[in-house]
């Protein structure tokens, strides 16, 4: 199979990125267009080939003629379909890749009109090699794989806030925006289709029905199409989740008109009732979809109550349950846009309390992989299909869809936000409004539904499929390439670079808190009042089921606060160890500056810490290396069933204990003169010592079953002073393994008083840490390893 | 406005709306409309038991109140000088119809119409209301202890675990505004207290001003103005 992948490495060899990239393109297009053109050909000759060929061997024995064992054999039609779909998935993610080298086109055009150029480049090739077109938007493959990692995606990562605090302005717009465009285009063009009895014949026989069905269609804003532009104009998030959360729920409408109007139109006429059980289908609809996601979303929050020993398939029950929740809402013809968005939503909190902070990249990063290949795969077959469809151009009624397309949505848009500003405290400004009406982009749902449609019941499917694509074709395009530079001369509000600091959401909570008890003096049970109440059912009922163990009685400022900790530990780490908290903004402000002074340390009692003689140095660093080395080795071999542990998550309750130790001890060092001469702050908070605890799990945690702490045990003072012995006790009791080595112990005055045990070894090892996390008082640094892994 | 014209006790709620209003701007633009005062009013003698003043205890006797973890906060707030307008401080024991409307006009929202400097205004005046509930010693600034206070309350209902998370909860928020409000400190440096500047600055982003409202009272004043 020529693939002639061998020279075609990336690595280009000497252009320039821009001409590289074009020829990647170019190459892959082509490629792609050659590997169809065999595979059709080569399929029925191979194949057959081979089972003729076996069958006469069999049959006929060795009386056949005795042909030459076959060395190397062609076997395309084996595996024609993955090798065909796995293709298919190669040039998409190719092209993504391609259009990032070429950063002059990236920014003025949208990904998505690029897309479709090559979609109809390939479509093109395939042609021009004369072979037939695979039908690559089929409806069943669009619905059923294409579709729903993409809502799964936008329903798993929904800004829940934003989405319900606008949920009345979303429902009116989605609903009765839709059914308005539906109305107005259907009837319109059905009007158009009278005027126009006398002059051409093919629109003559366009009935009511198949025009309203058309404009059912036809009016739907797309999901994909919107995500697609939008992610790239960053807009203000309230305009944002208005248009997205229009296009998702608008689903439910679409489906109820869409099979009222196609049930229908054999049939001919629509009556009173059928009008009345509409409205009741699409209650049930739309209501039933959320009932079915939520009740998947539940059981699959339930699930991840129990994988703490099984972490390996946790991100697996997230994608299955919300997978299965859309199939069974397709199955009840039930809208399965809405059962997968309330599905990720319902699962979401719960899930991640539950599961591993690994198994939470897992799940981020899988969902925006599959739902990127999915919306280049949608862009590219739209383009494809395009050049396959049997086509049917009129030029009446495709302007005619065109224009009345604009002008309904901006006449729908305006006029219900003059309704809604009657009912909004933050009202939608005419920028807003036309940013909104702007945003109404067709995509490929409305080409599905169309494709759907039977040629025998509807005659006029191809001149439907070809206004379908043209407007697709102008609102991705022409729409799509000037709403970027339309934001930026409107000005339109951006938004703004998520920095979620501890401040604004402690005032968050204070101000639900304070916004629910003025509601309760005034006595007027608003909006804050039933939030607080399901907020109070949701911790006393639900979270107690569904979440495992100790999270679930974690509030949520706690969460975040902890969620954040994580991320800047993290942060700590991948910047080199450095002892400052990277923060936001570059200061030098650290904890000493913000806690109340104290006395300061009377300095006679201070104690120069005395040199180490060199022989001992040697043997200090060279058991620590060691010591080191045979952790990291340790970890890294885990069979598939247990990944490392992770002692953040794990053992969690132990975590809490030892933070209250570490808190008990903290009061005591108050009183203590602290005699470390690393330069530390004085009193670190919990923040500090648990964001270097929790910043490299593997090597320095503390849990007292982990064999992985380096206990080096040094007493500068005396090695053998009875002292040492009995200040390290306790951790010694504590880990079940022998102590390997040396430990490192700052002097203390004789004249302390010897306190508890407890508080001693804990606080030592918060010494430990600190001495660990700075090389030391020596002043050569001729490790060539990396101290802190 | 007809129907209006004929409300009982008229005189005295065109005084109470122009005490509502801000004083440096037109009083009609800002105020709270005839209709809310009358809402309001009814709530206060409800809520009083047809008694002149409110008192703390009147506060306490409502139910839904009590399992809210800011109440007393909330409570204080009622009875705190300094959200009067008047520049005045300390607290009160007892407070009258005119006082209740005052605080309760913290929470209006802005109307569409407002220009920018007149939305400032109003983020001024809510996020100062914000300020006096945390300065519970009106030393014009929240000190580590009183930020310390205030975390702690709002994660009172969680127990043991509660309190020492709230320490280094706060430990970290306050270390946050020093780092954005101060930029650079010598260590040995102390920083004194969010003043009222800083928690502008702090809460920049936060659009307060489409929040914090209770929805009814949003009438579109304007179409109240004369």
């Amino acid at each position: 199979m020529p693939t002639g992948s061998g020279w075609l490495s990336p690595a280009g060899s000497g252009r320039s990125l821009p001409g590289r990239g074009l020829l990647l393109l170019t190459v892959l297009v082509l490629l792609e267009g050659t590997v169809f053109r065999l595979g059709a050909a080569s399929t029925p000759d191979v194949s057959g080939h081979d089972t003729k060929d076996h069958h006469k061997a069999t049959a006929i024995g060795h009386n056949s003629t005795k042909k030459a064992f076959p060395v190397l054999d062609l076997d395309y039609g084996h595996i024609q379909t993955p090798f065909e779909i796995s293709l298919w998935v190669l040039l998409a993610s190719l092209m993504k890749l391609g259009f990032h080298l070429i950063p002059r086109l990236s920014g003025i055009v949208p990904e998505s009109c690029l897309l479709i150029v090559v979609g109809l480049l390939v479509g093109g090739l395939i042609k021009i090699a004369g072979e037939k077109v695979p039908p690559v938007l089929d409806s069943r493959l669009f619905f059923l794989c294409l579709l729903p990692p993409i809502i799964l995606d936008a329903g798993y990562f929904l800004p829940i806030r934003p989405f319900m605090e606008n949920l009345g302005t979303i429902l009116i717009f989605a609903v009765v925006g839709t059914l308005w465009n539906a109305f107005f285009i259907g009837g319109l063009l059905y009007a158009v289709c009278q005027i126009q009895t006398g002059n051409s014949s093919e629109l003559n026989g366009l009935g009511l029905l198949p025009c309203l069905l058309f404009g059912s269609i036809i009016s739907a804003v797309d999901p994909v199409a919107v995500l697609a532009v939008f992610e790239e104009i960053h807009i203000n998030e309230l305009l944002h989740i208005l248009v997205f959360g229009e296009s998702l729920l608008n689903d439910a409408v679409t489906v109820v008109l869409y099979h009222l109007f196609e049930e229908y139109s054999g049939v001919g006429t629509v009556t009173v009732m059928d009008g009345f059980l509409g409205i009741i289908s699409f209650l049930v609809v739309a209501l039933g979809g959320v009932l079915v996601g939520a009740i998947y979303g539940i059981l699959a929050a339930f699930t991840s109550r129990f994988t703490s020993h099984t972490r390996v398939i946790e991100p697996l029950f997230v994608f299955v349950y919300s997978y299965i929740a859309y199939l069974s809402a397709e199955m009840f013809h039930l809208s399965g846009i809405m059962a997968l968005i309330a599905c990720g939503a319902v699962m979401r909190p719960y899930v991640e309390a539950n599961i591993s902070h690994k198994s939470h990249t897992t799940i981020k990063y899988f969902l925006k992989m599959w739902s990127s290949v999915s919306e280049t795969l949608i862009f590219i077959f739209l383009g494809v299909a395009t050049v396959d469809g049997p086509h049917f151009w009129n030029w009446t009624f495709v302007t005619v869809t065109v224009i009345l397309c604009l002008v309904a949505r901006v006449i729908g848009v305006v006029g219900l936000t003059y309704i809604i500003n009657k009912f909004r405290i933050v009202k939608l400004t005419t920028k807003d409004q036309f940013i909104i009406a702007y945003g109404g982009l067709r995509g490929a749902i409305a080409f599905s539904l169309g494709f759907l449609l039977k040629e025998d019941h509807f005659p006029e499917r191809n001149m439907f499929l070809t206004a379908i694509i043209t407007v697709i074709f102008f609102t991705v395009f022409v729409q799509g390439m000037t709403i970027k530079p339309l934001v930026e001369l409107l000005a339109v509000k951006k938004k703004q670079e998520a920095k979620r600091s501890i401040n604004e959401e402690i005032h968050t909570q204070f101000l639900d808190h304070l916004l629910t008890g003025i509601e309760d003096i005034c006595g007027h049970y608003g909006h804050h009042h039933w939030k607080d109440k399901l907020n109070r059912f949701n911790k006393k009922y639900v979270k107690k089921c569904l979440i495992a163990g100790e999270r679930s009685k974690e509030p949520q400022l706690i969460a975040f606060y902890h969620k954040m900790e994580m991320k800047q530990a993290i942060q700590l780490v991948e910047s080199g160890g450095g002892v400052k908290m990277p923060s936001a903004m570059p200061s030098t402000v650290s904890m000493q500056n913000i806690q109340p002074k104290k006395l300061p340390p009377p300095k006679t009692v201070e104690r120069a810490l005395p040199q180490l003689p060199k022989g001992r140095e040697e043997e200090i660093r060279k058991i620590l290396r060691s010591n080191l080395q045979r952790t990291r080795q340790r970890l890294h071999s885990y069979n598939r069933h247990t990944l490392v542990a992770d002692p953040y998550e794990d053992g969690f309750d132990k975590f809490i204990l030892k933070k209250q130790k570490i808190i008990e001890l903290e009061n005591k060092i108050k009183e203590m003169n602290n005699y470390l001469t690393v330069p530390a702050a004085p009193t670190d908070s919990p923040t500090m010592s648990r964001a270097r605890l929790a910043s490299d799990p593997q090597a320095f945690s503390v849990k007292p079953d982990s064999d992985s702490v380096p206990i080096i045990q040094v007493d500068l003072a005396s090695p053998q002073s009875p002292d040492t012995v009995n200040v390290m006790d306790e951790f010694r009791r504590a880990d079940q393994e022998e102590n390997q080595g040396l430990m490192m112990r700052c002097p203390r005055g004789p004249s302390e008083p010897k306190k508890s045990e407890d508080t001693e070894g804990a606080r030592d090892q918060q010494k430990l840490m600190r001495c660990l996390s700075d090389p030391g008082p020596s002043a050569d640094e001729d490790e060539d390893e990396p101290f802190l892994p | 406005m007809g129907a209006l014209q004929s409300a009982p006790g008229q005189p005295e709620y065109t005084d109470l709306a122009e005490k509502t209003g801000c004083p440096r701007f037109s009083p009609c633009v800002f105020s709270v409309s005839f209709e809310q005062i009358a809402v309001l009013h009814k709530r206060f003698k409800q809520l009083s038991h047809n008694e002149e003043t409110l008192r703390r205890d009147h506060f306490e006797k409502i139910p839904d109140l009590a399992c809210n973890p800011i109440r007393a906060q909330i409570i204080g707030a009622f009875f705190d000088k300094r959200n009067y307008r008047q520049n005045g401080e300390g607290s009160v024991e007892e407070i009258g119809f005119e006082e209740f409307l005052v605080v309760m006009s913290h929470f209006r929202p802005p109307s569409m119409h407002f220009t920018e400097e007149q939305r400032e205004g109003i983020r001024r005046e809510k996020l100062r209301f914000l300020f006096n509930m945390h300065d519970t010693d009106n030393d014009g600034t929240i000190t580590l202890e009183e930020y310390r206070h205030v975390v702690e309350e709002l994660l009172s209902r969680s127990g043991a675990l509660g309190k020492e998370t709230a320490k280094s909860i706060a430990d970290a928020a306050m270390l946050e505004v020093a780092s954005i409000s101060m930029g650079h400190m010598e260590p040995d440096e102390f920083y004194e207290g969010i003043t009222f500047e800083h928690f502008l600055k702090l809460l920049d982003g936060f659009e307060i001003e489409s929040k914090m409202n209770i929805r009814f009272l949003n009438m579109d004043t304007a179409t109240m103005c004369k």
